[in-house]
């Protein structure tokens, strides 16, 4: 018996819908860093599902590139974390609020 | 059959640690679900055939991405998170929407036609993408886009610089 594709779809659905309720809901700025990987994940789930169920080869070069990116915000948005700690000796995002209307 | 005990195992695996990203209250907790999540996506990737994806899902995921957060986490001794209220139309308005849509999205992705079509045409297959056939496209049809990402990686240290120094 062979997992059809819609079953990762599925997951990968639900993986991302956990994802931003994880967004909308934590208050500390790391974990809300960590929602948006996951959310990077759910999608790169479906990536190699539909190159898999394509055949392509294409869906996994752009998970490749997804992963890359995720990388790179990772170091850069981790930077801006500890500089809000520094200057804010908070991590709680409401305190974040002097851009605010 | 094995392959659908292991796709339920990973997923509920995945979706459990999902959960207790958003159930635990310290960063460390949450950090260490996440890596739950990530290694049980790189099983199913395997189950998926996508071997050299599945290696670095572990490796720059798991391994390099998931160790600078938990250093972060480390660093900034990143204690209990407070909570705070929601406002009444976040609660009364915004959270029904959110499960509606996710609702939604679940019930379009495993009744749409595109997802039947996929399930009956192509779900049959059992050999893998070699990393080779990988590499090839990789290396000839994506070529620019990979020499791109190399800048992307460079601006992206040059700004964690420029972030961390300590007097800017």
């Amino acid at each position: 018996m062979i997992v059809p594709v819609s079953y990762y779809l599925v997951l990968s659905g639900v993986l991302f819908g956990l994802g931003v309720v994880a967004f909308i809901f934590k208050r500390n700025v790391i974990t809300i860093f960590m929602s948006i990987e996951l959310m990077l994940n759910a999608v790169n789930l479906a990536f190699v599902a539909f190159a898999r169920a394509h055949r392509q080869l294409d869906g996994l070069v752009f998970v490749f590139f997804v992963i890359v990116v995720a990388a790179a915000e990772a170091a850069v948005g981790l930077a801006i974390v500890i500089m809000m700690a520094q200057n804010r000796e908070s991590l709680n995002v409401e305190r974040v609020d002097q851009l605010k209307f | 059959m094995v392959a659908v005990i292991v796709f339920f195992a990973c997923a509920l695996l995945a979706v459990t640690g999902a959960i207790l990203l958003i159930l635990s209250r310290e960063p460390i907790h949450s950090a260490l679900s996440l890596i739950l999540v990530m290694v049980s996506l790189a099983i199913l990737y395997l189950l998926l055939g996508a071997e050299f994806i599945s290696a670095i899902q572990i490796i720059v995921y798991a391994g390099a991405v998931m160790v600078l957060f938990v250093f972060v986490i480390m660093l900034l001794n990143a204690g209990v998170e407070e909570r705070t209220d929601f406002s009444k139309f976040a609660k009364f308005v915004g959270l029904p929407l959110g499960f509606f849509l996710l609702f939604e999205v679940a019930r379009w992705l495993y009744t749409s036609r595109a997802g039947s079509v996929i399930t009956h045409g192509a779900g049959t297959v059992t050999q893998g993408f070699s990393t080779r056939t990988l590499s090839a496209e990789l290396f000839q049809q994506y070529l620019f886009n990979f020499e791109a990402t190399s800048i992307l990686i460079l601006i992206a240290i040059l700004g964690a610089l420029v972030l961390a120094r300590k007097n800017p």
